[in-house]
């Protein structure tokens, strides 16, 4: 569609300003013990200053590591919502959400990973949903808001790339045009 | 290239004749400028896809008060920060170079939409709703009845609420109403004050809540468990507040053991099914002994009422403040979304010196040249199109109503959006005569007497009461009336 070539190639002067500004104690790597991001202390919320002051440098670094070892490549193809297959590479430890906006995907993450919201909902294809960890309570109880929800369905922002991921594809749903007929999804507020 | 040299060469009286010459390229992409009216999620997101889809598109976000993002600011809990993390991508929207932020201009008496419609090549109605819907009852006026909305406005600093002043020195209050709202609400008046005091409630709300004796709240639906209109994240925030436990009337709940696990429909949705056995567990099944401990230790108590409607709000005899509710009892028939509760005769009533009406929000037509459905409560539409009003457009709850989270909203306002983006493609609307945007509407409000806010006036707001706020060890401490917002924002 022509807003999303648009959008891709204008990634320099408009929304790819978006930072999303990770929430440590809640990403999984950090949980995990995993991130290799010089930024892993715990952030504290109620400094709003420290968020007004990042930019997109610092946004692209976060939770992977710069190495350009071949081994740590991690393929992952993105499809976006008018079915367009973006085909891009990540690194093992990369957030997928925010690799999605490294790449101008037409991604929202409203909450910064916070798992506060559903707007990072994706479908991941059959052949990796099963490696990816079990989703927590909190991620299952925010994917119950996200319209169009499947077996498949998954948010983005909790998706830490392994190995095992390699091939992994995450299509958007298209949530336009038809979510507010569909009559299966509570509208709760 | 040579055509814009051309017409800086030239000026403006030749603007016309400038574009004549380049033809139909230069034409079809044009500078359109799309006015959006309300600068919450819905104007937001609307902006948001607007400035990205289209490499000239100018948009101008006008909001009637002198700060901006909506609900996210008055809606929005205090307990729930993270939800408020979207105001960053609200900002950099606002900060866009061709978004340009209006507070304190009230679109329908400062300006009006035919105005604006002069002005604009595109006008967006993404206001919201602001009233609400009445219960509709005998004494919904007696004093201790309030609405959900005003309520929360209330602790969330809205300065037309400001004098809500609420009467906690009661120790049951009923809540009418099952929804998210409802559950804030509850659990606003039943958290620990240890929980409230680090949130960006304002302080009066934090004041009254520390005498506040509420100590029971009852949240009651006409319907059923499987019609609760709340979700899971909110029912579990409840189910684990510290120092409350739950009661419930375990009748409530019968037969649904059996339609969860025997004969559970194939298409109940995961969302339903996960609540459903959340409210089942929480009222049938014998807590752990270390739950039993806590529930024990207590001293609030909270609880879903099924299956009653209110009838009247009763007062005690020769004294104007509310003492009661009286409920009809209903049954249900029917089952799952669809189903009606019906009245059976039966009635009984609660005592209680509280009662907030949480039954929804309602969209109130601004401006009289505006389309509204009043039935509906909704500016009517198609795909965010208004019917029979070129260049006019909604997103947001004016436009499907007054549910939904930000994410329905974002999807909503990308439609809408969309719809205007094919609309200037196709040519149906109409985007190649220059127009004034907002020079005209700027002069206009100096005309007026009216000083709008800019985004970098909102910032010095921001500022203030995110410092104030530092100083008692919260995100920020809010200013609470227009003419102090306005003071710290434009000298």
């Amino acid at each position: 569609m022509a807003a999303s070539a648009a959008a891709r190639t204008s990634i320099g002067l408009t929304l790819r300003f978006h930072r999303v500004i990770p929430d440590c104690s809640k990403c999984p790597l950090y949980r995990l013990k995993s991130c290799t991001s010089n930024r892993a202390n715990p952030q504290r919320r109620s400094s709003f200053n420290s968020f007004r002051t990042m930019n997109r440098h610092l946004q692209t670094s976060k939770c992977n590591s710069n190495s350009e070892d071949p081994d740590d490549v991690v393929n992952v193809v993105f499809i976006d919502r008018s079915g367009k297959r973006i085909p891009v590479k990540g690194k093992t430890g990369d957030n997928v959400l925010f690799l999605a906006h490294k790449h101008g995907i037409e991604l929202e993450g409203a909450c910064e990973a916070s798992l506060a919201c559903s707007t990072c909902h994706v479908y991941v294809s059959a052949a990796h949903f099963d490696k990816l960890p079990e989703p927590e309570e909190r991620e299952d109880d925010m994917l119950d808001m996200a319209p169009m929800l499947q077996e498949n369905s998954r948010l983005a922002c909790q998706i830490v790339l392994t190995p095992d991921l390699d091939g992994i594809e995450l299509t958007l749903p298209k949530v336009t045009r038809n979510f507010y007929v569909d009559g299966h999804v509570p509208k709760p507020h | 290239m040579s055509c814009k040299l051309l017409l800086s060469a030239v000026g403006r009286r030749r603007l016309h004749k400038g574009f004549a010459v380049c033809g139909k390229a230069f034409l079809s992409s044009g500078s359109p400028k799309v006015c959006i009216v309300g600068s919450g999620p819905a104007g937001f997101y609307t902006a948001q896809h607007l400035l990205k889809a289209h490499q000239n598109v100018q948009v101008d976000v006008y909001e009637r008060l002198p700060v901006p993002f909506g609900l996210v600011r008055f809606g929005v809990a205090p307990d729930h920060p993270e939800v408020k993390n979207v105001i960053n991508t609200f900002t950099q929207t606002a900060k866009h170079p061709r978004c340009s932020f209006y507070g304190n201009v009230n679109v329908g008496e400062d300006v009006s939409v035919d105005e604006l419609q002069e002005a604009y090549h595109a006008i967006v109605l993404s206001y919201g709703a602001e009233g609400n819907r009445s219960v509709g009852v005998p004494g919904e006026d007696l004093p201790g009845v309030y609405s959900a909305k005003d309520f929360v406005g209330w602790y969330n600093g809205l300065p037309s609420c400001q004098e809500l002043r609420p009467d906690l020195s009661c120790e049951t209050a009923v809540i009418l109403g099952q929804g998210n709202v409802a559950l804030d609400v509850a659990r606003i008046l039943l958290s620990p004050l240890d929980a409230l005091k680090k949130t960006d409630i304002t302080q009066p709300a934090l004041e009254a809540l520390a005498q506040s004796r509420v100590c029971r709240v009852l949240i009651v639906g006409r319907r059923g468990p499987m019609q609760v209109a709340s979700t899971i994240k909110e029912l579990r925030e409840m189910v684990n507040l510290p120092g409350t436990r739950p009661e419930m009337v375990a009748a409530d709940f019968d037969g649904l053991c059996h339609i969860l696990s025997v004969c559970a429909p194939p298409d109940l949705p995961r969302p339903r099914k996960r609540l459903t056995e959340l409210m089942l567990k929480t009222a049938l099944e014998m807590p752990t002994e270390k739950e039993q401990e806590r529930r024990k230790k207590a001293s609030r108590i909270w609880g879903f009422r099924f299956f009653r409607s209110p009838v009247e709000i009763l007062a005690e005899p020769g004294c104007n403040r509310v003492a009661g509710v009286r409920l009809a009892v209903n049954k249900l028939e029917g089952s799952g979304e669809k189903a009606q509760a019906v009245l059976t005769g039966e009635v009984e009533d609660v005592p209680c010196g509280l009662v907030i009406s949480s039954i929804g929000y309602r969209s109130l037509p601004i401006d009289p040249t505006v389309p509204f459905d009043s039935r509906r409560a909704i500016v009517p539409n198609s795909m965010g199109r208004v019917h029979n009003a070129a260049g006019l457009y909604c997103s947001g709850w004016l436009k499907t109503g007054p549910t939904g989270v930000i994410a329905t909203t974002m999807n909503s306002s990308f439609d809408t959006a969309r719809s205007l983006l094919e609309d200037v493609e196709s040519g149906k609307l109409d985007v190649s005569s220059a127009k004034p945007g907002s020079h005209m509407i700027s002069s206009l409000l100096e005309k007026r007497g009216v000083k709008p806010v800019t985004f970098s006036d909102w910032e010095k707001i921001d500022d203030l009461e995110t410092r104030r706020g530092e100083v008692s060890g919260k995100p920020r401490e809010k200013i609470l009336t227009v003419a102090a917002m306005l003071k710290v924002a434009q000298t």
